[in-house]
């Protein structure tokens, strides 16, 4: 493997590692402020996918569809706290995974009534579709690099609200003592809907922007919440700070197991093994330190 | 409705009939109720993990998939394998990979348990999806049932479906007596002990975690002979075997039965099974196909049962009975 053969694969690793870190984040505000186990959140990154493919097509311009989208799957996700997910704050972790999982069901339903069950490919906005050169016949299509930053300015933001907004104050309050917060008059169930919203639709914008590398299709949100679980293992439940190491980590794993060679014994274990590269990280860190990275001794 | 109330009495009754269905019911019934059983074995097996240990596995299609999986590789091309070989093989393969797995995922607890029990099972399930081992991505079809010879003897016949019922049908009376007598023994109250509180049982001088594994170790066994069962009852084999959504299925079972009761897996097994053949088979209504959409009123169902059910169908039944006994009394 060459120089630049390398440095594609790396920034393809940081662009994967760092899209995987957006859907993931959402996932582990859940499980450590609100103590919810959404396993319907991979569906809000497919439902995210499909609304970028169609309001695309309908608006004209992937620009438009991704403000419009995030604000529709922002409505759904209020709803569907209030409707639903409000009455599981207390319940026992197994009625959540139920419930959601109920959910997907539902989701996977609509999605096959509205949008059919077809593969769709989406259009990459003409500034973006760009390639920069690296070498006579090597280059790097810009659109990634463009993931890579809208990911790193949403985790930027997202540290700054909850580490240095009055908002971001109220919710690490909430995480520790729910009650108390409500008692000094502030409505936390309010605040609850909104992280939930909030989480959901940093899934969806996932899936949006990923819709035009990774194309449109019905299983595409199963695939990432199962990633999504071992980033959060990895990294510690509750912590953004170890789903940010864990994503970049299981990218760099995932992306090189499926381009590095490796046979032991006649027997190829790469790439034919590559997705279970990803799990057996997981198995290593679980023996190591059953908590993830960040996450708090039980 | 005394007698009811006596558990062996109830049990001989609905082991009765059982036992009776395939001289009464049509060849497709017969196998219905022969795939119920076979859920019903892998929800008790399950259950000794969520009701009795207090494990919520989310990934226990994994030992049910394995089990097919040594079946299907076991049988030669154009041969049929032995079923006295072969079940103990696959079960034994169940257990093995438990093990590996319950190593592992024994040490986390609570959510992490859910969320690594499902990572496992999908590791594998990716092992068999991506490579070519066993058809890969399709899957492998047993073309000839194991046979049940004994040296020249052959007690029954499973390309017979009545037979292949009865076979099913003892499995899952001895699977439930296997599980009841283990629960009421020392191990089955240390287990209990554990999910109430495993600190005191750690300070009581128990070794928690290896009764934790050995807990789990027993319920992948128990699933691997539901999943040698489902192989030779469906005669393929494939990845979804070991997929995620089985694994939430059984799960869905336990919980609407009842968890921590051996009847309510049994039930909710069966509960579980007709709807989804009731859902499937609804009219069209309007030019819509309602029965298509099956999965969508099983995921409404499921989430107006996780809202509204929280000790399972059993637990409705038991209050019932315990408002008519306090309006007697």
């Amino acid at each position: 493997m060459d120089f630049y053969t390398f440095l594609i694969q790396l920034l393809n690793s940081v662009q994967y590692g760092l899209l995987l870190f957006l859907v993931a984040s959402g996932l582990t505000l859940l499980l450590g402020i609100m103590g919810i186990i959404n396993v319907a959140h991979g569906s809000f990154y497919m439902i995210g996918a499909y609304l970028a493919w169609s309001l695309a097509e309908q608006l004209g311009s992937l620009w438009i569809a991704i403000p419009a989208g995030v604000l529709l799957t922002v409505a759904i996700a209020m709803v569907l706290e209030w409707l639903v997910i409000r009455k599981l704050y207390r319940r026992d972790h197994l009625y959540q995974v139920l419930l959601t999982y109920g959910l997907i069901l539902v989701f996977e339903d609509m999605r096959s009534v509205i949008w059919g069950d077809d593969v769709h490919g989406v259009n990459i906005p003409g500034i973006l579709a760009g390639s920069l050169p690296l070498t006579d016949n090597l280059s790097y299509p810009v659109y990634r690099l463009f993931i890579s930053g809208v990911c790193l300015a949403v985790a930027l933001a997202m540290y700054w609200i909850i580490q240095r907004t009055r908002l971001g104050m109220v919710v690490r309050a909430g995480y520790s003592n729910r009650e108390m917060v409500q008692s000094l008059g502030i409505n936390i169930e309010f605040i609850y809907r909104v992280v939930f919203a909030f989480g959901v639709a940093l899934a969806a914008l996932a899936g949006m922007i990923a819709a035009p590398v990774s194309s449109v299709f019905p299983g595409m949100g199963s695939q990432v919440l199962i990633i999504c679980f071992v980033v959060v293992v990895i990294g510690g439940m509750g912590s953004v700070k170890g789903a940010l190491l864990a994503s970049l980590l299981i990218g760099f794993a995932d992306t090189f197991g499926k381009v590095l060679h490796l046979e032991i014994g006649g027997i190829r274990l790469l790439p034919e093994l590559s997705s279970m590269t990803v799990y057996l990280l997981m198995a290593i860190v679980l023996l190591w330190r059953p908590e993830g990275f960040f996450g708090k001794r039980v | 409705m005394g007698f009811l109330k006596n558990r062996t009495a109830l049990c001989l009754i609905v082991l009765a009939a059982l036992v009776l269905v395939p001289f009464f019911a049509e060849k497709f019934y017969v196998q219905f109720f022969a795939k119920i059983l076979i859920m019903a074995i892998f929800a008790m097996s399950l259950d000794l993990l969520l009701g009795y240990a207090g494990l919520v596995s989310f990934g226990h299609a994994a030992f049910y998939g394995s089990a097919g999986y040594v079946l299907a590789m076991m049988t030669p091309q154009y041969q049929a394998a032995n079923l006295w070989v072969t079940l103990p093989a696959a079960v034994a393969a169940s257990a093995v990979v438990a093990l590996v797995i319950g190593i592992f995922v024994v040490r986390t607890r609570g959510i992490y348990f859910i969320m690594v029990t499902l990572a496992f099972a999908q590791m594998l399930f990716f092992l068999f999806h991506d490579t070519k081992i066993a058809g890969g991505n399709d899957g492998i079809f047993i073309d000839l049932r194991p046979v049940a010879q004994i040296g020249g003897w052959q007690p029954f016949d499973l390309d017979n479906f009545v037979h292949v019922y009865f076979l099913v049908l003892a499995l899952f009376a001895a699977v439930y007596l296997l599980l009841r007598t283990m629960l009421a023994s020392p191990f089955g109250r240390v287990i209990a002990g554990i999910r109430v509180n495993e600190q005191r049982m750690q300070s009581l001088g128990y070794p928690t975690f290896r009764y934790k594994l050995i807990c789990f170790v027993i319920a992948g066994a128990v699933a691997g002979i539901a999943g040698y069962l489902g192989a030779v009852q469906f005669g393929v084999v494939n990845p979804q075997m070991m997929g995620w959504h089985l694994s939430a299925s059984v799960m869905m079972m336990v919980i609407l039965g009842g968890m921590g009761t051996l009847a309510g897996p049994i039930l909710g097994a069966a509960v579980w099974m007709l709807l989804e053949l009731a859902f499937q088979s609804l009219p069209t209504v309007a030019g819509l196909d309602l029965g298509k959409h099956w999965q969508l009123w099983m995921g409404v169902f499921i989430v107006i049962a996780a809202l509204s059910l929280p000790k399972g169908l059993i637990g409705v039944g038991a209050a019932l009975l315990k408002r008519k006994g306090g309006a007697r009394g």
